[in-house]
């Protein structure tokens, strides 16, 4: 198994921590003139999002992480997987879970491309783009001429995503949604 | 585009900063009649210190034999060297490398203010570091009067509750643990010392503070000598300001043969640590059997010295083309 030693350690680069697939953050080189080296490290914990301060006696290594970002299209869910397809003309499939699907759940639309985390041939985390576009579920009925207005109303994408709108949106609008921070951007001309 | 490749990381302002900074030490120094020096950068032998790496250089002679060469972690061999040969109070202002040391504080190409006073014990040393700091800074701003110093053991004393000298490597590495999250394989006593000082301690010496009377395991070229409860401790100082280490001095280490023994025990823990053996300097060896006279030393980080006089929070702001731009 590959391994990364301090010196090499990057923003990015995948290891493993305590068996968990960790990305790192930051990488802080701290010596006293005369003493041991040390590598204050940020971490973020691949399966659960966490980040972790690690501290790394200089020259010590830790073991590569088998991690892969990969662009992949969402078929379908078959209640308790989500099933998404390579994009390099493959057609190779992988199935998330519950875990691996929380960050891009409210957000899935068939035939849309995210990025997909596979640690050792598993689906680890799913994160969206940064911008969807997504149809209005369900709304109170629009406010004909009501386009300058600030009002806003709550509205259910059909991803299942709630998103404040404006007042003048209609069931079946397209709308284009900021997935990192759920909001409301505009209505897609159809 | 202000950060494209080609273009310095500091800016004018410090630029002018280095400049007048150059000038008051070479000022300070010859009001004090200490003679400016030059040594070799390039050279045949390096140091032993298991914390210190050389960057080695590749040299063909005329007859295009090659041999291996090393950057100098410090001017320290030559310029001791210098005095054994009578050359009285030096400085120097030099370039120096250590190999792997990257990061906010540290560019693996350096610039060291080096001197030496014959004569002088680590104490007057400490008061002539004191004043070249306080004549680079104006009259009035309060780096004039807010001076400390305390023993490496009080500091620990103060700041984790206990004594540096006598604690147990077990307990010092289950009080390490239980402050700092670590993944470490191998560590002895003063790994987590190092480890204690630079992340619970360290950050918080703000006001400029000497640090002295080290524990005889970190002596590194100091003499030794005995404290007042009659522990054995080196007679070493450090200088930090703004929680950041600015100089390291000695009172030298003048007997040849510990300076023989220090060598040998580097060399075995490099070994241990499956670090490279560097060969001997046999020529400070040879200085050293001649004669080297009592004397007190101390290297500063001009760079770091540089970082506190214009606000910078990392030494790219002040070097002109760090490592990944030069």
């Amino acid at each position: 198994m590959a391994s990364f030693s301090t010196n090499e350690f990057k923003s990015g680069l995948k290891v493993l921590l305590d068996g968990d697939p960790c990305s790192i953050l930051e990488n802080e080189f701290v010596k006293p003139g005369k003493g041991q080296a040390f590598n204050r490290v940020k971490l973020r914990n691949l399966m659960n999002g966490r980040v972790w301060d690690r501290t790394f006696k200089s020259g010590e290594s830790l073991e590569a992480a088998d991690v892969m970002e990969l662009d992949m299209e969402y078929l379908y869910s078959d209640g308790e997987f989500w099933h998404f397809m390579k994009t390099d003309g493959s057609f190779e499939q992988v199935a998330a879970d519950k875990n691996a699907i929380t960050e891009a759940q409210d957000w899935l639309k068939e035939q849309d491309a995210y990025t997909v985390i596979v640690w050792n041939d598993a689906p680890i985390s799913v994160s969206p783009p940064n911008f969807v576009e997504l149809a209005v579920a369900d709304t109170d009925p629009g406010l004909k001429g009501d386009t300058a207005q600030g009002g806003t109303k709550p509205a259910t994408l059909s991803s299942g995503a709630q998103v404040k709108v404006p007042l003048f949106i209609e069931i079946g609008d397209v709308l284009r949604v900021d997935t990192r921070n759920g909001e409301y951007q505009n209505r897609v001309k159809q | 585009m202000k950060d494209e490749q080609w273009r310095p990381s500091t800016n004018k302002d410090r630029l002018f900063a280095r400049a007048d900074l150059l000038k008051s030490i070479r000022s300070f120094f010859e009001q004090r009649s200490v003679l400016e020096v030059e040594t070799p950068t390039l050279s045949q032998a390096t140091g032993t210190d298991p914390n210190l790496d050389s960057i080695t250089a590749n040299y063909q002679d005329v007859q295009q034999k090659e041999k291996t060469l090393y950057l100098q972690t410090s001017p320290e061999f030559a310029m001791k060297r210098l005095l054994a040969d009578g050359s009285g109070a030096i400085f120097q202002i030099c370039k120096s490398f250590r190999n792997a040391e990257q990061g906010a504080r540290h560019n693996p190409e350096f610039t060291l203010l080096e001197w030496y006073q014959p004569g002088y014990d680590e104490h007057e040393l400490m008061n002539e570091l004191m004043l070249l700091v306080q004549s680079i800074y104006p009259q009035d701003h309060s780096i004039q009067h807010v001076w400390q110093k305390q023993t490496y053991q009080n500091l620990y004393e103060q700041h984790l509750g206990f004594n540096p000298h006598v604690i147990h490597c077990e307990e010092l590495e289950r009080l390490a643990k239980k402050e700092i999250n670590i993944e470490i394989k191998q560590a002895n006593k003063d790994t987590w010392l190092d480890l204690l000082f630079s992340h619970l301690i360290e950050p918080h010496l703000k006001e400029p503070i000497f640090i002295y009377d080290y524990p005889v395991s970190q002596s590194a070229l100091a003499a030794t000598g005995k404290n007042n409860d009659g522990i054995e401790i080196a007679r070493r100082f450090e200088l930090v300001i703004g929680g950041m280490e600015i100089a390291n001095g000695y009172f030298e280490l003048t007997d040849v043969e510990e300076q023989r023994r220090r060598f040998s025990d580097d060399q075995k823990i490099r070994q241990e640590q499956q670090k490279t053996t560097n060969p001997v300097d046999g020529n400070l060896l040879a200085a050293m059997t001649h004669g080297l006279p009592s004397c007190a030393g101390v290297a500063l980080g001009l760079d770091r010295l540089l970082m506190l006089v214009s606000n910078a929070q990392s030494i790219d702001q002040v070097l002109t083309f760090p490592l990944d731009r030069a």
